[in-house]
């Protein structure tokens, strides 16, 4: 029991770093620069934690961060025509450099930490309480990120229009939606969940700020992203899954203590598989097999994701 | 005169927006802007006791750019680099563990293998971009930390060290096997040689080979290139295999010539600052040999920074990161000016004429 | 009141393509738009609707002035359009399509807007699975989908660009019903095609373009020869069309069945001689495509025989075509053809046919410089292949062109080329001709097809209608076969 309420809480941060990535591919800009933009947000918001004392601060700056390295991500790219994967690179160096330079100060110092608090009455609930409801304001967030993510692009108005702004610009345009204002709109607010992946790190989960903290967080969220279809769901359970392999993979450890290494690194191997085979033909009928889990099994990229929207 | 102006511009006004930068960068850590970048160079190239630390980083970066060169041509993002250099340093470790023999002999049979490792290392991603459509560089990141992995692997478990299973190193290779130096430098001179051996291979093979002119044609068009006869896919593939040598032979050198053993960091981020280096100059390879120069020495030199100034050295990285940027930024936005130039003179002759 | 054009200028780059249109559609009009390919009538069309600003003129809609800076202004003046392709999002569903862009609640409910659909549907008498993805629509229901969508948001104004592309003839049938319907209710239908015969039927009036400009208004009834001189102009065909001696057989279909995702072309069969030209006739989009990429080798098809001489190509790969001597130029010069970011001197040694593994770039250069010259590009060796005009870009891709081509396939060879171009163009196919090559070639232009095929083969949706020789047919035949009518009234 423990043991899922663990790997639930340690999927936090990549539930939001995926969920922000999900939101602004939607829209049709690829964010790459994700993992440096997680780190530097963890250090900037585990900074201005410290600095201030409050974690809402901590959280609110990491946020700010992230999402101006997502404006600049969308400004180049509609405005100047910039490859959004050129800048996406670039910014993920900068920014991983950049929380190492500004972070150096902060290394090993003991900041505040979001307080765990046990949601009243739910986390009596036998089994499900204990899973889901004894973490803290973080872990609940992320809970509320995926379904809200969900119930924001499948069952809301202005979210038909954010896959339609993803899917086909210029039909979008042509139905009277603002395509490049809205473009902005979601990466900026996608990069801003992404700053919160990068605070959940460096304010809840390790508590502290260090080098290489977010473990290459970033580079797994884009890859679940794909993996999951861009869909809500099917991220979040890319996430959740991850972390359980994870926690078998630690287990094993103690069986295989030499394979440590190996074993922890394995996803990454079944993740370039899991991307294969969702490329398939095979995998892409699946959706017509079974139309009930459609929208879970065919959801597929936004076709016009990372392209440049010009009106003639 | 007038052509100069305009080619020096873009660089120009980037440079003096990245220092601009980091000099309020600086500013805001409460360090001296000039004395960081003194140190910067006097740690670098400023001092000719330094000169061989940063020829150290020059080879692998170079190495690593020049087959970027060659990907980039081809219109892919190798950013496996990074694992590739792993997997070399991993055959070539390989290599002078197991077999004995005659230095030459194992030297050159460690950069075959390398190589070799490289190229398998970098075929996987190819493979799957021209099979099953999976973007390069998705695979290829997954693949640069699960060479690392491996590495990890081996250094702590079956190559480990006599008695002790650390993190730090596996023992190091019997000194014959070490690239050869001359005198007391720690620098070898083969490395450089192969560096800059590679540099102008390449710059060759991409200017003025049909292969190179091909290969730009499936960068630029792939349907185009199709269909005059050329088959794009194993033009993509072998531009991937050619990218993972180059970046097998870099993690050799790293393992043969600096290191004398495989450790875990062996890639040193070499592989993804040479994309960097790559962006910079402008995916034309002899122009990759001095940005590399540039890049390896802010490297080297900003280790001075935390002993001298108490500052981190990453400021190396980040100024090379905002260098980057206002390149492509400044550049964009000169290229757009002149769009709009251009079709407002269009539009005006069109009017006029009507 | 009415919808009124005053003087529309639209130009892009140095291209005109609407040129001071003026137009007047009264409420209840049924208004065909008609003109060859490039006339101006999508350009014009995507003004009204906003989706492109013109550069200067009016648009009045019952007397008032519209301000159309997008689709957004068009849509609350009640002007809705659909586009040729029809601009449904595929993987969404059929009621997401319906609702997507529609004002109301921030929550969306599905259920009134199945109820929405279900009711615009029945009044039209279309039929739709509300939870089917738009992808596993025809064009025609895709069409159907978006006409209730507009009329569902209020439209008053419905415009319709080359609606009758890719859909069956029944629901052609349906969709005239339906134009019919709407101007008795007085709504103001735009009509865009360059089908005579569907003008004919359906339009009340018409205005015919041609170059960006309205070239004449005309009532119904219509007389299809005034239409077909207005739309192409005087055509004269020059006397003296050379006739090459024909040679054996060179290519040879044998009911080749091949389709490609709108077009299908079914049970073909056809030869064409060496030295002989095959004239492709038809609207765009009704096959011509689909069956130069067959001969090329870039479609396989799904049943039937391709030979090229004494050879089966059947199911061959690209590869094997090439060295069997056929060569494509397909429409797309830039995108298909040439390489953006490289220079003539390059695109000359990539095609160059040199084996050598280094390239001798001084010779290179050179022999670019003497074939720059010798095929009359305007252009210097480094220019690069985007900043070619069109005519220089088609010079650049003839001459590419390998000495011993036996099958010479291409799209629209002189479209957007200015005369001299066109000429020249021409001059070099027919040198290519007298020396066997066999040349298929679609094109949009009646002069052209006349001018210089020995056969003209003439497409209407998928199919080949009727194979014509040049020779003994008239511009107004052509025209009338090109429309889909079989025979001249």
């Amino acid at each position: 029991m423990e043991v899922i309420a663990g790997i639930v809480a340690a999927a936090t941060p990549l539930v939001y770093a995926t969920i922000g990535e999900t939101i602004s591919e939607k829209a049709g800009v690829i964010n790459l620069s994700l993992d440096g933009s997680i780190l530097l947000s963890a250090m900037t918001g585990f900074a201005a934690a410290f600095v201030t004392d409050s974690v809402i601060i901590g959280y609110l700056a990491a946020m700010a961060v992230s999402a101006v390295i997502a404006l600049i991500v969308a400004v180049t790219s509609i405005e100047l025509r910039l490859n959004q994967i050129a800048v996406g690179f670039v910014l993920f160096l900068f920014a991983r450099q950049l929380a190492l330079f500004l972070g150096n100060s902060y290394v090993g110092v003991n900041g505040p930490k979001v307080p765990s608090w046990d949601i009243p009455l739910l986390s009596e609930i036998p089994f499900v309480g204990t899973v889901f409801f004894q973490h803290n304001i973080s872990v609940y967030g992320s809970f509320v990120v995926i379904f809200f993510a969900y119930w924001f692009i499948y069952r809301t108005r202005p979210g038909l229009v954010l896959q339609g702004v993803g899917e086909r610009p210029e039909a979008a345009f042509a139905r009277g939606v603002p395509v490049n204002r809205l473009r902005y709109l979601y990466t900026v607010v996608g990069g801003a969940m992404v700053g919160m992946a990068g605070a959940a790190v460096s304010l809840d989960q390790i508590a502290g700020w260090r080098e290489g903290l977010t473990t290459n967080v970033g580079w797994i969220a884009l890859a679940f992203v794909i993996f999951g279809g861009w869909h809500p769901y099917r991220v979040a359970l890319a996430c959740y899954l991850y972390r359980a392999l994870l926690f078998v993979a630690g287990e094993f450890q103690v069986q295989f203590p030499d394979l440590v290494q190996v074993l922890t690194q394995l996803p990454f191997l079944l993740m370039i598989l899991m991307i294969t085979v969702i490329n398939t033909e095979w995998f892409r009928r699946l959706g017509d097999r079974y139309p009930r889990w459609r929208n879970f099994l065919a959801s597929a990229a936004p076709s016009g994701s990372g392209q440049v929207f010009v009106r003639e | 005169m007038n052509d100069l102006v305009r080619r020096l511009r873009v660089p120009v006004v980037s440079v003096v927006l990245a220092l601009a930068a980091t000099w309020l960068l600086l500013v805001v850590v409460d360090a001296p802007p000039l004395d960081a970048l003194w140190q910067i160079w006097n740690g670098s190239l400023g001092r000719l006791s330094k000169i061989p630390d940063t020829l150290i980083a020059w080879v692998p970066l170079t190495l690593a750019a020049a087959g970027l060169i060659v990907t980039f041509q081809a219109g892919m993002w190798n950013i496996g680099v990074e694992g590739q250099i792993v997997m070399g340093a991993i055959g070539a470790a390989f290599v002078v563990r197991e077999l004995s023999g005659p230095p030459a002999v194992v030297i050159v049979a460690a950069f075959v293998v390398g190589a070799l490792f490289g190229i398998f290392w970098a075929l996987i991603p190819g493979y799957l971009r021209t099979r099953f459509g999976v973007h390069e560089i998705f695979s290829g990141v997954a693949l640069v930390f699960v060479a690392s992995a491996i590495a990890v692997y081996l250094i702590i478990g079956p190559w480990s060290r006599t008695g002790v299973a650390s993190t730090s190193g596996t023992d190091l290779f019997e000194e014959r096997y070490w690239l050869p130096t001359v005198g007391a430098d720690e620098y070898s001179w083969l490395a450089i040689l192969v560096a800059v051996a590679a540099v102008v291979a390449i710059a060759v093979l991409m200017r003025g080979t049909r292969y190179g002119l091909r290969l730009k044609a499936v960068g630029k068009n792939h349907h185009s290139a199709f269909l005059m006869g050329i088959p794009t896919n194993a033009y993509m593939l072998s531009a991937f295999a050619m990218c993972g040598a180059l970046a097998g032979i870099a993690g050799t050198v790293q393992a043969l010539g600096f290191h004398h053993k495989l450790v875990p960091s062996i890639s040193g981020n070499y592989g993804f600052l040479a994309i960097l280096v790559v962006l910079l100059a402008g995916f034309r390879a002899l122009w990759t040999a001095p940005i590399a120069l540039f890049f390896a020495a802010m490297l080297v030199g900003s280790t001075q920074l935390s002993l001298r100034l108490g500052i981190d050295s990453s400021l190396a990285g980040v100024i090379q990161g905002m260098l980057v940027l206002f390149i492509l930024v400044v550049g964009a936005w000169q290229a757009q000016r002149t769009r709009r130039l251009a079709r407002r003179a269009e539009t005006a002759t069109t009017a006029g004429g009507g | 009141m009415a919808l009124e054009l005053r003087s529309i200028h639209k130009h892009f780059g140095a291209v005109r393509a609407n040129d001071g249109v003026t137009l007047e559609v009264q409420e209840g009009e049924l208004h065909g738009v008609l003109g060859e390919n490039g006339a101006g009538k999508s350009t014009l069309m995507k003004v009204i609707s906003g989706f492109i600003e013109a550069d200067s003129g009016e648009v009045h809609l019952h007397g008032e002035r519209l301000a159309l800076q997008s689709p957004d202004d068009a849509i609350k003046a009640g002007i809705g359009m659909l586009h040729q392709d029809p601009l449904v999002f595929l993987p969404l569903t059929v009621l997401d399509n319906f609702l997507l862009g529609s004002p109301g609640s921030f929550r969306l409910n599905r259920r009134a807007g199945e109820q929405a659909l279900r009711e615009a549907a029945d009044r039209y008498g279309f039929s739709f699975d509300p939870g089917a993805l738009a992808q596993t629509l025809t064009v025609g229901e895709r069409q159907q989908l978006e006409i209730a969508r507009l009329l569902w948001l209020g439209a008053r104004v419905l415009i319709l660009d080359e609606p009758t592309t890719g859909i069956s003839a029944a629901q052609r049938e349906k969709l005239f019903e339906i134009l019919n319907r709407l101007a008795e209710d007085g709504m103001i239908v735009l009509f865009v095609s360059h089908k005579l015969e569907e003008i004919e039927q359906l339009c009340h009036r018409a205005t015919v373009m041609q170059r960006g400009k309205v070239v004449g208004h005309v009532d119904a009834p219509f007389s299809s020869d005034q239409l077909v001189e207005m739309m192409f102009g005087d055509v004269v065909v020059s006397e003296g069309r050379p006739d090459a001696a024909l040679g054996s057989t060179v290519l040879e279909l044998d009911a080749v069945t091949v389709s490609e995702r709108l077009t299908t072309v079914e049970e073909l069969s056809l030869h064409v001689a060496a030295g002989e030209v095959l004239g492709l006739a038809g609207l765009e989009g009704s096959g011509q495509r689909t069956f130069l990429q067959a001969c090329a080798g870039l479609l396989k098809p799904k049943a039937g025989t391709i030979r090229l001489g004494d050879v089966d190509l059947t199911g061959r790969r690209y590869r094997n075509f090439l060295d069997a001597g056929v060569h494509y130029l397909p429409a797309g010069r830039l995108e298909e053809g040439l390489v953006a970011g490289m220079s003539i001197a390059e695109h000359f040694e990539l095609t160059s046919g040199n084996a050598s593994f280094f390239v001798d770039w001084n010779g290179a250069e050179a022999a670019a410089t003497r074939d720059i010259e010798h095929h009359f590009i305007k252009g210097t060796k480094e220019s690069v292949a985007e900043s070619l005009s069109g005519g220089n870009q088609q010079r650049l891709l003839l001459a590419m062109m390998p000495d011993d081509v036996r099958l010479l396939l291409m799209e629209h060879p002189t479209r957007g080329l200015d005369i001299e171009s066109a000429d020249w163009v021409w001059t070099q196919l027919l040198a290519r001709r007298e020396s066997g090559t066999a040349i298929v070639f679609a094109s949009a232009d009646l002069d052209e097809l006349l001018r210089y095929s020995d056969r003209i083969a003439v497409f209407f949706s998928g199919n080949v209608l009727r194979i014509v020789d040049a020779g003994t047919t008239t511009p107004d035949e052509l025209g009338f076969l090109i429309g889909g009518k079989e025979s001249v009234p």
